[in-house]
Parts: structure tokens; sequence; C-alpha cells
């Protein structure tokens, strides 16, 4: 009676995963685990610590999928929350806050053809809308987003008042999703 | 002030507040319906930027240790229904639990089955059928069979959970009864089979209604003919 999970689509997997069914967490796995491990491990800088936070994120996923609700946000979306939020309460805790600035990822940089191919175009749309981003809007948003900082953090950083910052985040984000749109990225 | 607060969705999107808050903006969210809506749309953004890191593949082990973690999870999964009573009354074989809003599936654990693969496969069961009902049901008891008939609180709208029922002949189908007041009434046909598959009937069930199984030729009919194997305790 075993369906075949990997026909679901991310939304019916998380249905799966809702109602108990191992096969379906290991296919959301399969799907997203390397893009998990990649963000974790971006922002926690340590191998150990990025397994931590996506073995965490995922258990958090598993108990909570019976939540999520596919008219509020896409599978990826929700799971990936999950997953952002525990690598950067970890990186707080450890203090692993980056002192420098960080390598924007709009300049793609030394990534081997595999990584590239792998990840493929929705990699390649992210980082091309991220290029089209004015640099004050990005630069807020990756220092919050990849290196853990809280706004008043970033604020510090960049000597600018925090309300600056928000409106930065803020206006950024809400470009980034309409150049995604755009691009088309939901059916990358 | 509100109006702090609606500032900060975009920092919230981006893990970017302190613990209070992040705790203070949680609890604004509960109840702005404009918030809620802004922040799932800049989270579709943050969403997206994960896909830019790129990154190595984790280690094989990784896999494994999730699913075994989730395995060995003592922590009954939260489903959050709405807001409605949700009331199971002690019937054979399931125990009878305090009613609350949102109730973990641990609480299922007890004794359907003596086995722990069937235990499992009744729990993924329930669970499909209360999403199917939409929220909170009453359960009650089958004769002859480990399973339950699940009855939504307010409509009648019900499920079937049957266990290791053999699937039905070629020719032929389970077909189940909404009986009331002496009167059978088609309430959908299922070929039974492996597992515990959830069916939602076709009719609701009013109060003072059991519901029934027998099998029938292919297609169904508009009134049983075969014994009845299973029915329900009244609802």
């Amino acid at each position: 009676m075993r369906r075949d999970v990997a026909q679901l689509s991310d939304e019916a997997l998380l249905e799966a995963v809702a109602g108990n069914d191992e096969a379906a967490l290991g296919e959301l796995y399969d799907r997203f685990g390397r893009i998990a491990y990649g963000l974790a491990l971006r922002i926690l800088r340590d191998a150990s610590l990025a397994e931590d936070a996506v073995q965490e994120a995922f258990l958090q996923a598993w108990r909570g999928a019976g939540t999520y609700r596919p008219e509020r946000a896409k599978a990826s979306t929700w799971l990936l929350t999950f997953v952002h939020r525990r690598a950067v309460d970890l990186v707080r805790r450890e203090e692993r806050r980056r002192t420098e600035p960080s390598e924007s990822l709009a300049d793609p940089a030394g990534l081997g053809a595999d990584e590239e191919a792998a990840l493929g175009s929705r990699r390649q749309i992210v980082r091309a809308a991220l290029r089209a981003l004015p640099s004050e809007q990005r630069q807020a948003i990756e220092l919050a987003y990849y290196g853990g900082l809280t706004q008043s953090e970033v604020a510090a950083r960049l000597g600018q008042p925090l309300g600056t910052i928000k409106s930065r985040m803020f206006t950024g984000l809400d470009r980034l999703r309409g150049l995604l749109a755009e691009a088309d990225f939901d059916h990358a | 002030m509100s109006s702090d607060l609606h500032e900060l969705v975009a920092p919230y999107a981006l893990d970017a507040l302190e613990d209070d808050e992040r705790a203070r903006f949680e609890r604004h969210l509960a109840e702005c319906e404009r918030c809620t809506t802004q922040l799932a749309e800049l989270q579709e953004a943050t969403g997206a930027i994960a896909f830019a890191a790129g990154g190595p593949e984790p280690p094989t082990s990784l896999r494994g240790r999730i699913l075994e973690a989730a395995r060995t999870d003592g922590t009954a999964k939260v489903i959050t229904f709405p807001r409605r009573r949700w009331a199971l009354p002690a019937v054979a074989g399931i125990a009878a639990v305090a009613a609350c809003a949102a109730i973990g599936l641990g609480l299922w654990a007890a004794s359907l089955s003596h086995s722990l693969d069937r235990e499992r496969t009744a729990k993924t069961s329930y669970a499909r059928a209360l999403q199917l009902l939409g929220g909170g049901a009453q359960a009650k008891a089958l004769s002859n069979a480990e399973g339950a008939l699940l009855v939504a609180p307010g409509g009648g709208k019900a499920a079937l959970v049957l266990c290791g029922l053999s699937p039905a002949p070629s020719d032929k189908t389970y077909e189940a009864w909404v009986i009331k007041g002496g009167t059978p009434r088609p309430a959908g046909l299922f070929r039974g089979g492996s597992g515990c598959p959830p069916v939602l009937l076709e009719r609701k069930v009013p109060a003072g209604a059991t519901v029934a199984v027998t099998l029938e030729r292919k297609g169904g009919v508009q009134k049983p003919t075969g014994r009845i194997l299973v029915h329900s305790e009244v609802v």
C-alpha cells in the first residue's frame, strides 16, 4: 500500500509528514536537506553545529507539520524557516557571529561546477535578484540573514539609525519578492 | 505602540529580533491579520534566499539520524484544530481523554492493537481521517473490527477507520450504511485492504444513528443485501 512519495508535490508531502509517514519525512530530507545544510553551514560556519541545526529543524517540522497551511506558504519556505531560526539561535548562543563583513552572495565565488549544477536555476535566480537590489538593502538583509545579527546590531555595524535599517530590510525583501515573482522562481 | 510593532515584520522575517521583541511581535501577530499576511509575503523572499547559499552535501549519516529521531520522538505531535471541543468518550479499547483544543497523537497510544506496526498504521489513518473531517471528532467503537467511526461534532460528517479488512473480491465491494430509525441509507463504497484506510462517508451520521458495513455486488446497492459485517455503536 506504500504510495510513491516521490510523486507528491511539496505541499502534499508535508501533509503526509503530518500523518506520521516516515517515508515522507525521508523524501522531504532528500528534497531540501542539502539546501538546509548549506544554509545552516553558511550561518554557523561549523559542520557539527550545522548538522545539529538541520536535525533539530527537521524534527520541529516533523512535530509541527499538522499546523502547516498550504494557502499561507510554500512548503519549502515553511521548512526552511525552521532551519534558519534554529541556525540563528545557535549562532547567537555560540557567539559565533561574524566580526567582519561577509562575502556577498550576489557574487558567485569559488563554487564547484557540481555544486552549481546541483542547485541550479533556483540558486541563479535568487542570486541575480539579490544583485539587482540596491547595495544598502542587500547588505542589511545579508548581515541579518547570514550573519545572524539582530536589527540593532546591523544598525550599529553600518552606523545607521535603527529606523533606516528596518526600512531597508522591508523595502529590500519586498523588492526581492517582486523580482522572484517576475523570474517565476516558484516554477524554476 | 502598535505602529512600532508593525515595523517589526521585516526584521522578524529575517530572524533579526532579540528574544523579547520576537515574543512581543509573535503575540501581536496572533491578532493582526495584516501583519500575518505581510509576514507570509516577506517569508517567500527569505525562504528563497536560502537557495542562494549553495554549499557541500551534508554527511550521509544525517538523513538516518533525522529519521531515527522522528521515530523515537516521544513528544506527541501537535495538531491544531479549529476551536472546538474534542472529546473521546470511553469506548472499548480507546482511552478517554480530557477535551482540549490541541491534542497529541501520542494520546491515541491505547490499545487498538498489540502490534506496533498496526498501531502506527492506525495512528496515521486517524490523523488522516481527522484532517478529512476538518478538526475534532468523537470516536465510536466498532463491533468485530479494529478501528473506529469518527464523527465530527455539529455536522455529523464522519469517517470510518477500519483495520485489517481483507480486500473485497473484484466483483464485489464493501458498502457503508447510515442506519437511523431502522432505515439504512447508502453512505459510500470502498475496497478495504491492508492497513486501516480511512473512508469518508458520503452521508452525515446524525445522533441516534449507527453505521454498518456489508459486502455487496460491485457498484453498490440501494438497500443492503449482504449480512452486516461491522457496525458501530450508536452515535
